[in-house]
């Protein structure tokens, strides 16, 4: 019978992706819950320092599949790999990061193992020996608690919501030898964003404007400059071509879940309230005191963005100083 | 070029969405049903390579009676014809049953390459594109802004956190749509007018040869137990003041000594 917990890591350009450390301690939650081990996997080329990292948050073993044909994901090659190391294991439950990689790994592996998939989780709660996984839908309108029958049971939680605990042990690392498959996609470039871009999906705090500012940005990125912050957008403002898709927010766009999420001149339509109502805290900054997103938010203040922003800038640096 | 685009219908995202009354589904009566809109980017990849190379677009949606006026949409665009798996036996499947009603389909109908939604805004699952990828033994490629297609290959650009990735694939191939793409284009009144009279076969869980054991709101791996509107904030607490720069300060105060999040 299968049993046993698999947490799917995910490494890029030589360092582990924060999703991989929610999943193994999620893991770790999971097998102590379940009463069995925990198993972290790691794929990628050269990568003995990042098992060693691993330990810190507890697995009872990390399965290392490294092979230069594993150094960039591709979805052939890991879903092969996986499916293998999958096989030999039998884990009843396997974790991993509802990121780029996880959304388009899942479904592959699925088909593969004939497993049912919980994607994008943001909660996973375990009574009696059943496992129920809590996944917004509808971009968020709803939330779905489902359970999945057989096994394995793969589940994707969605990044920054699951709280990574550190519990180090000294866990067996292991290196079995790995076969890549038939491999029908190359990389053949990739292209990263200047490094002090800080992704949507993960940050820790996001600056989102709207059509209220009129195309106008500069306030915005200031603000989110002092904060350490993203930049995000309604659809309204991306439809105008005043900021590019990738920093759409919504149920068209990207769904977010920042500690604090500051929304400045959205009026708070329901399709991008979806994508970000599962932020800690929301302030909102509008005009008009009628506005929807009013009534999402945690802080409200009623102003002129071009005012304002610039006025809380200015505040953050004092208390940053 | 031959090109299958999968399509659904799916409630439109400016639609309130509530929970029926079994509590594990949703009420449908006052939704207004639309071609979901990542699907909508598909129908255009497909009719613009169409136009370039020629070819066939085939439209592949599974749904309810009501999913035809969602294929008929993408024949008003551009395409030739539809296939509509359209069975009680199939409702309420989960992904990968209808990932493999879908790729059981895709076996009489000719295709070099695959294009979908990398999500339906229903469910938002991600999982169907790629499960029939593997189905059907061909490779994928997952949320891309922007495609080229030169003799025999696919090259796709694949949005990732924080960048993109330039991914080649030997057709057949199946990718899924981003944001960015293209701008889908509106269906022209003589094209409402053709897409009447364009072919759509429908087909049945027995016409696929596909167990009907493997399918439907019973046979789900995944089950749903319950569906909930999510947890209400507390009431947004308004923060007053003369000037700009008053309202400011309090923000940050609270932001910083009670969020401690500055």
């Amino acid at each position: 019978m299968a049993q046993g917990v698999f947490a799917i890591t995910e490494q890029r350009d030589g360092e582990l992706r924060k999703v991989s450390f929610e999943a193994v301690s999620e893991g770790r939650r999971v097998a102590d819950g379940l009463g069995t081990e925990l198993t972290a996997v790691l794929l990628g080329s050269s990568v003995d320092g990042l098992a060693e990292e691993l330990k810190k948050y507890g697995p009872d073993k990390i399965l290392v599949a490294d092979d230069a044909g594993l150094a960039e994901y591709t979805t052939d090659a890991y879903s092969n790999v996986l499916a293998e190391l999958i096989q030999s294991s039998d884990p009843a439950v396997i974790i991993m990061g509802a990121s780029a990689q996880g959304k388009d790994l899942a479904g592959r592996l699925a088909a593969k193992l004939d497993a049912g998939v919980a994607m994008d989780c943001v909660k996973i709660q375990l009574e009696n020996g059943n496992l129920t996984y809590t996944r917004p839908m509808f971009g968020g309108k709803i939330n779905a608690d489902v359970e999945i029958e057989g096994a394995p049971q793969i589940v994707a939680i969605r990044p920054n919501v699951m709280d990574t605990t550190e519990a180090a042990k000294d866990s067996v690392i292991e290196k079995p030898a790995v076969q890549l498959g038939e491999v029908k996609t190359a990389i053949v470039e990739k292209k990263m964003e200047t490094d002090d871009k800080v992704e949507l999906t993960e940050a820790d705090i996001i600056v989102s404007g709207g059509r209220g500012t009129g195309g106008d940005y500069a306030g915005i990125e200031a603000l989110a400059d002092a904060l350490g912050a993203a930049v995000g957008a309604s659809r309204s403002a991306v439809d105008e071509g005043w900021r590019p898709h990738s920093d759409q927010v919504g149920q068209t766009g990207k769904t977010v879940s920042p500690t604090l999420y500051v929304a400045c001149g959205i009026s708070g339509a329901i399709q991008h309230l979806a994508g970000m109502s599962t932020s800690k805290y929301i302030v909102a900054i509008n005009k008009d005191e009628e506005a929807p997103i009013f009534s999402k938010a945690d802080f409200g203040i009623v102003g002129d963005l071009f005012e304002v922003v610039p006025a809380i800038t200015e505040e953050v640096k004092k208390v940053k100083e | 070029m031959d090109i299958v685009v999968l399509v659904k219908q799916v409630p439109d995202t400016e639609s309130l969405v509530q929970v029926a009354d079994d509590g594990v589904s949703i009420k449908k009566q006052d939704i207004k049903w639309i071609m979901n809109p990542y699907d909508e980017l598909a129908v255009e990849a497909a009719l613009q390579i169409k136009e370039a190379q020629g070819g066939t677009v085939t439209i592949l949606s599974l749904g309810p009676e009501k999913a035809i006026e969602t294929i008929r949409t993408a024949l008003a665009m551009g395409a030739d014809h539809g296939v509509h798996i359209n069975d009680p036996a199939v409702e309420g499947s989960d992904s990968l049953a209808t990932a493999k009603l879908l790729a059981a389909a895709l076996k009489d109908i000719p295709y070099e390459l695959i294009i979908a939604g990398h999500r339906a805004v229903d469910e938002d699952n991600y999982q169907v594109a790629s499960a029939v990828a593997e189905l059907l033994g061909i490779p994928q490629v997952s949320m891309v802004n922007k495609v080229e297609l030169t003799d025999g290959k696919i090259t796709c650009h694949r949005t990732i956190e924080g960048g993109t990735v330039v991914v080649e694939a030997s057709l057949p191939a199946l990718f899924t749509t981003q944001r960015g793409l293209n701008e889908p284009r509106y269906a022209s009144l003589p094209g409402i007018m053709k897409a009447k009279k364009k072919p759509v076969d429908v087909k049945t869980v027995v016409d696929l040869g596909v167990d009907a054991a493997l399918v439907g709101a019973a046979n789900r791996k995944v089950k749903i137990k319950s569906l909930s509107l999510p947890p209400e904030r507390q009431t947004v607490k308004m923060i007053e003041g003369e000037a700009a720069s008053d309202k400011a300060t309090a923000l940050v105060k609270i932001l910083h000594e009670e969020t401690k999040i500055i």
